[in-house]
């Protein structure tokens, strides 16, 4: 079965459709892991997206249940230049995602890279190209869209109740590797949903800012519950829970032009000036500040990837340490930020 | 942390002549570090042997010195220049182990030299097998189980089978295998050990039927570690890595196995400590238990850097040199981008496959299974959107010889334990019968994406490439070009590095003024690396000639697939599609085709008919040369004298015509080139045994061979009228020997003036009337007093490189200006006059990685590489040749000698100069005889097939009694006995010369070399411009 993807300026790339039928609609982004493509799918960030991969070849060595990053895909529709099946177009079918093969993908990233993230549509089967485009233009844009409400956990759960300390977890669209790492570090995990209490999350030795899907500046509420922790409980921002660390502390985010979606990007911690090479996907980012809390910066466009607040306890970061997919340099901020947590509370 | 300010003066080492191991790849390395060193205001040296090499060009670095790579070569080299620094990490494994031995001899102290790369005790870490065990283990991770053994008694009675050996310290593996039983064993270890040069062996647990991989990592002094690329291997764990097909990024691990093997490279980079340089690191996993072995590292640049670099587009060898002069990965840009930095990861959305190019059928009798030990020659890389269009494209890059012996020889002999995705992939390359009128546009993109050739398809269809193409075009169905850049276009980048592919949009079309030079491919025997030094230079003439300089070419290894080499590199197969395809992007002013070897040649013909133009000599030219009937002709009107010749379809054919030119004859298919399946015969048995095997299969050429003659090579630049001999070069060894493997001398010694002249006389009207514009290399032989041409090559010929450099005249330069329409006198070249300096070049063989077969000199060109050494004095000049080409003669000890009757008289002089320079004598029952006929004191030892007791020649042989091997092969059949000398000499490293010409030289060598003040190139042209 044919295929294609029209983005909103009217460009329409064709395909072939190895996925489920119908159509999907979303932001068209592209992701440059060459690894992880059932990770990048069920992560919750990538809810209300059209993913491209930039790997020539994605599905090649399967599925598996554990490599997913929570109960169910969150990205709309895929879009490849070569899927490779059957385990992993038999996987998208199953799920449902409307899954694109046989597209020009590196044209369509120039595009994006050249033009910025849109609204586009997959349509799987034949449909009026024209009355896919009028459809998706009438769909909202990612920018100003709060989906953390949709994606988070509707009731607080116990992830491991074992451990040398403590962790609540702010689910705002976490991801399951998160979660994972905390354990393996020793951490008790408690995930609550993404309007918890501040005054039960204080309760805790330490309290994770997960990451999420959409703009972060139309959650005030949350922004305000971060606010109200500051101070009170060592707190740890990834990708989301950064950027509402940054709001919360007077910092801007804004939209980048595509995003950062991949597992190659360098980030300079400031104060070693060492180099991490970390897995990346967010469509907004924190201004670049010349505060001294911004301990990270982006080396591709100067975007602040890491906050440090030593007397707020406070800190986080754009990046994702906990990988999944994508090098594991920066493992060690999780377990490290346990081990503190766990210190400072035996103090 | 900016550029070191201690550092003033950097000497970087090269890797000497091209061997099976260690090719192109290490020039350019060693050319990206010498650039960015001169950028930041370094002052450089090189040393390097091998003169086909880019680095030692005049222009590369402030002083460069052609000398042997050995202890005392450099350190005479440093003990003059006194650098700060010592770079030992651009050439290969040699550089390496120079770079630590001078470290251990305290050279590098005593003359103040800090070794930056990698300090000493980084290199011992990771080269040492022990110490690197250890170090891994440290970390916790895996090496295969394994024991060190530095002779038989260490290896335990209850050992399993089957079991790897690994020589330490030795290029790509060489000297190792696997041994199934206790008994191969024992016969393994003895060469093993032999190889190593420090005398230890690994024997490790076997992990055959694992699948390999290499990462390429790299690392600053503020412990940033990037993983550049990682390679898959398609031949699995046992097969040497230089000898698998691999693919990049690697196919088919999980992100989980993936990062645990990067975790695992990141690790061990770390605990060796090379903290400032890349490093190769293999791993063996097996695919059902995720087991993960360590298999060894290289601290240094590598093939697989190489590789990695132009799979990638990121520069390893450049951001290495700049990180060994202090800098760090966060302070160098991206090349590609320019907007950021060398501190990431390369994302590849293409595919990358290499192959190996195999040359078994220039060795029979030699072993083809593939091991542990490295046997191919060169390799060819395809890159595509998908796998199978990589893999198309590598393969048919190999461009095989008709009767090649390869593996992955079809798709029908796939290895054992290829990974079954690898394997899927590969059964959707099968397609069956087709009608070409059935295939519409899109059966044509469908076709063309899996990554069918026009050829593939037209075989597929019973019809010819060129009704298939026009077809094709027909359904308007072209490829489209795509950039590589780093990044998978998430980045703008400027690169102009690209590929084709289908079916897509394309990137960049060209601006015009271009042109297309087209390369030579993946490096075999008779064409490596000096035909990508002539296009380099040609891409370089071109561009100060104000074009726009376009590099086709498909060999990773070289510095021509380096885009900063070109205006616009496009990575593709040398195949009439292909090129057919760039030109019509390109609309060229003009296809250069006389410097990429018999590659570009072959597509001449189609270049011409596809309306493009050649630049310089037209094809008619080459057609002229290459038809004998048509040159012998020419030759005739010229009155130039030719061999007796003619053609014959059968072996009695042959005979017939044997008898009409007189014995000796030289037999060969007429559709071989390159020296292939020739043979010397003497009678007219020889005769039709050499021509039975083609009998029926095409004609066979005989031609009078001439015994006792002077081999010329002259290199000749005209400009369709007007001619000027660059070089008139004589071989050492005798006609008969391929021009490519013997050794070379310039000026020519044994020419009188007036001989000279003739020679030039020769030349000068040959080259107008062949119609060459360009470069032209005639190959001449004097007999007698008589002047033969035996042929002429209206292209750049090996001895190019070799030539510029005795000269100081850059030939390929002034070729490329007379291809756009220059005349010779408006070049104004010096006139001739001898160089200040005599020059050799000695070739390089690789016999010790083909046991069984004969490691003889003969008609067929079988060595891999060349050295070069200028001295004051021939036997200087030899001596410091045959040592730089690792064969260093013996000022004294136990010569043998064992020659054919034809040379019996001939080796009488040789042996008394040996007897002269205090050899002791030693030699065969029939020789021995006719020596000490002539009053020489010599001892009679059997053969190996002579019934008596006592020890035979290769006993004494192996137990290191003789020191000096002159043996020359018998005419036809009953090679035995020599063979197994010859062999006896090359595995117990005894130099052994396997011609009277050469043994002549080499004493006269051993007599009068003398210790001699190294000169740099620059101080030799400077010399002789002086003088001019």
């Amino acid at each position: 079965m044919t295929g294609f993807l029209a983005l909103e300026d009217g460009t329409v790339f064709r395909g072939e459709s190895v996925g489920a039928e119908g159509f999907a609609f979303g932001e068209a982004v592209f992701t440059t892991a060459m690894t992880g493509y059932q990770e990048v799918v069920t992560d919750p960030s990538y809810a209300e997206q059209v993913v491209c991969f930039t790997a020539p070849m994605v599905g090649n060595y399967g599925v598996a249940s554990e490599r997913c990053e929570s109960a169910r895909p969150h990205a709309r529709a895929v879009v490849m230049r070569e899927a490779r099946g059957p385990a992993w177009t038999d996987w998208l079918h199953e799920h449902g995602l409307v899954a694109l093969s046989g597209i020009d993908t590196r044209s369509l990233v120039v595009h994006l890279r050249q033009a910025g993230a849109m609204r586009a549509i997959a349509v799987a089967g034949d449909a009026s190209v024209e009355e896919a485009l009028t459809a998706v233009r009438e769909q909202p844009s990612m920018a100003g869209r709060a989906l953390a409400a949709a994606v988070s956990t509707q009731e607080p759960y116990v992830f491991s109740d074992a451990g040398v300390a403590r962790i609540a977890v702010v689910d705002y669209g976490c991801k399951r590797s998160i979660l994972d790492r905390l354990a393996w570090a020793g951490a008790a995990v408690t995930v609550y949903p993404h309007d918890a209490d501040p005054d039960e999350l204080v309760r805790f030795e330490g309290v994770l800012l997960s990451n999420g899907p959409g703009d972060p500046e139309p959650l005030a509420a949350e922004a305000e519950t971060v606010r109200a922790l500051l101070g009170r409980v060592p707190l740890l921002g990834i990708c989301l829970g950064h950027q509402l660390l940054a709001l919360a502390t007077g910092h801007e985010t804004f939209k980048l032009p595509f995003g950062h979606r991949g597992a190659n990007h360098p980030v300079l911690d400031k104060r070693s000036n060492r180099v991490l090479v970390t897995s990346q996907n967010h469509g907004f980012a924190v201004a670049p500040s010349a505060a001294v809390e911004a301990t990270h910066v982006s080396l591709y466009d100067g975007t602040v990837e890491g906050l440090d607040f030593p007397e707020l306890r406070a800190r986080s970061v754009q990046f994702h340490p906990e990988a999944r997919p994508g090098p594991h340099d920066a493992w060690p901020l999780l377990s490290s930020w346990v081990g503190e947590v766990r210190l400072a509370e035996a103090a | 942390m900016p550029k070191r300010r201690d550092l003033r003066s950097v000497c970087l080492i090269g890797s000497g002549p091209i061997v099976i191991g260690q090719a192109c790849e290490f020039d350019y390395a060693g050319c990206q570090a010498l650039k960015v060193l001169r950028e930041d205001g370094f002052r450089t040296v090189v040393v390097n042997s091998n003169p086909a090499t880019i680095m030692t060009d005049p222009g590369f670095a402030d002083r460069t010195y052609l000398e042997p790579l050995d202890l005392e070569g450099v350190a005479d080299v440093l003990g003059r220049e006194r650098p700060d620094a010592l770079l030992p990490t651009m050439g290969g494994q040699t550089a390496l182990n120079i770079g630590l031995e001078l470290a251990e001899a305290g050279v590098l102290d005593a003359l103040g030299i800090e070794l930056i790369g990698a300090p000493a005790e980084v290199i011992r870490r990771a080269e040492d097998r022990e110490q690197f065990r250890e170090t891994v283990r440290a970390t916790g991770l895996k090496v295969p189980e394994s024991l060190v053994v530095t002779s038989l008694v260490d290896v335990p009675e209850d050992l399993s089978f089957p079991v790897i050996l690994r020589p330490a310290f030795t290029l790509g593996g060489h000297g190792g295998g696997t041994a199934h039983s206790r008994k191969q064993l024992e016969t393994l270890l003895d060469r093993a050990l032999r190889e190593s040069p420090v005398r230890q062996v690994l024997v490790e647990e076997s992990l055959l039927g694992w699948d390999e991989f290499e990462l390429e990592v790299i690392r600053d002094r503020n412990d940033n570690v990037v993983v550049v690329c990682s390679i898959e291997n398609l031949d699995p764990m046992g097969v040497h890595t230089g000898d698998s097909v691999t693919v990049a990024p690697q196919m088919t691990l999980s992100d989980e196995a993936y990062q645990e093997l990067r975790d695992a490279a990141a690790t061990i980079v770390r605990a060796v400590g090379v903290e400032c340089g890349g490093s190769n690191i293999q791993f063996a996993r097996d695919r059902e238990t995720g087991d993960v072995r360590v298999i060894e590292m290289n601290p240094r640049v590598s093939r697989s850097s190489a590789l990695a670099s132009k799979a990638t587009g990121y520069p390893i060898a450049k951001v290495a040199a700049k990180l060994a002069v202090g800098y760090t990965l966060d302070e160098i840009p991206n090349d590609l981008t320019r907007t950021t930095p060398a501190s990431f990861e390369p994302t590849l959305d293409y595919v990358v496959v290499k192959v190996p190019r195999f040359a078994f059928e220039k060795f029979p009798g030699a072993d083809t299974t593939l091991g542990t030990q490295m046997k191919s020659v060169g390799e060819a890389m395809g890159i595509g959107r998908t796998f199978t269009e990589a893999f198309l494209k590598a393969l048919r890059s190999r461009e095989l010889d008709a009767g090649a012996v390869t593996p992955w020889a079809s798709l029908d002999e796939l290895p054992e334990g290829l990974h079954p995705w690898f394997r899927a992939e590969l059964e959707r390359l099968r397609i069956g019968p087709m009608q070409l009128e059935d295939l519409v546009a899109d059966d044509w993109l469908r076709l063309k994406r899996l990554g069918f050739s026009d050829a593939d398809i037209a075989a597929a269809c019973g019809t010819t490439e060129e009704v298939a193409r026009s077809k094709r075009w027909e359904w308007g169905v072209r490829p489209s070009y795509r950039r590589v850049d780093s990044c998978a276009a998430e980045v703008e980048a400027s690169s102009n590095y690209f590929y084709s592919t289908w079916g897509e949009a394309d990137e960049e079309p060209p601006s015009g003024g271009s042109v297309v030079i087209l390369g030579s491919g993946p490096n075999r025997i008779g064409q490596g690396i000096e035909f990508d030094y002539c296009c380099v230079h040609a891409a370089q003439s071109f561009r100060a000639l104000g074009y726009q300089a376009v590099m086709v070419n498909c060999n990773p290894e070289t510095v021509s697939t380096d885009y900063d080499t070109s205006d616009r590199l496009y990575f593709e197969p040398l195949c009439a599609e292909e090129v057919l395809e760039i030109c019509r992007r390109e609309r060229p002013e003009g296809v250069v085709i006389q410097f990429g070897g018999q590659t570009p040649l072959k597509l001449a013909r189609a270049i011409e008919a596809g309306g493009f133009r050649i630049l310089g000599t037209p094809f008619e030219a080459v057609d002229l040369a290459e038809d004998r009937e048509r040159f012998a002709a020419l030759c005739g009107e010229l009155g130039i004298e030719v061999p007796a010749w003619g053609m014959a379809d059968s072996p009695e054919g042959a005979v017939e015509v044997a008898e009409r030119v007189g014995y000796p004859v030289l037999v060969r298919p007429s559709y071989v080139l390159g020296g292939r399946s020739m043979r010397v015969c003497y009678d007219a048995e020889a005769v039709r045994e050499a021509a039975a095997p083609h009998g029926g299969q095409g004609s066979l050429l005989v031609d009078r061979f001439l015994e006792n003659a002077i081999e010329l090579d002259v290199d000749a630049l005209c400009d369709g009228r007007a001619t000027y001999v660059g070089a008139v070069m004589q071989h050492v060894e005798e006609a008969g020997i391929h021009s490519g493997d013997s050794s070379c001398v310039l000026p020519a010694p044994s020419l009188t003036k007036n001989e000279h002249a003739q020679v030039v006389g020769v030349v000068e009207r040959l080259g107008p009337a062949l119609g060459v514009v360009g470069l032209l290399n005639v190959q001449l032989a004097l007999a007698d007093g008589r002047l033969f041409v035996l042929e002429a090559n209206p292209r750049a010929s090996r001895t190019v490189p070799f030539a510029s450099k005795a000269t100081g005249v850059n030939l390929v330069q002034a070729a490329c200006r007379l291809a756009a329409g220059e005349t010779l006198s408006e070049l104004n070249l010096p006139r001739w006059q001898p160089p200040s300096q005599i020059s050799v070049k000695a070739a390089v063989l690789p016999f010790a990685r083909f046991p069984g077969a004969d490691p003889v000199l003969g008609p067929e060109m079988r060595s891999t590489g060349e050295v070069m050494a200028s001295a004051s004095d021939l036997p200087t000049a030899f001596a410091k040749a045959e040592r730089a080409a690792g064969r260093r003669l013996p000022s004294s000890g136990t010569a043998f000698l064992s020659v054919r009757d034809e040379d019996k008289q001939a080796v009488v002089p040789v042996a008394g100069a040996l007897a002269v320079l205090g050899f002791k004598l030693l030699a065969t029952a029939g020789t021995a005889r006719v020596l000490a006929a002539n009053g020489l004191a010599v001892d009679y030892v059997r053969k190996v097939t002579e019934e008596s007791s006592g020890p035979t020649v290769v006993d004494l042989i192996r137990r290191g009694r003789c020191d000096l091997v002159v043996n020359t092969p018998q005419g036809s059949g009953a090679r035995t006995d020599g063979y197994l000398i010859r062999e006896a000499a090359l595995v117990a490293r005894v130099p052994c010369v396997t011609t009277i010409s050469g043994a002549a030289a080499a004493v006269e060598a051993i007599a009068h070399a003398r210790d001699e003040v190294a000169l740099s190139l620059q101080e030799r042209i400077d010399a002789h411009a002086r003088s001019a």
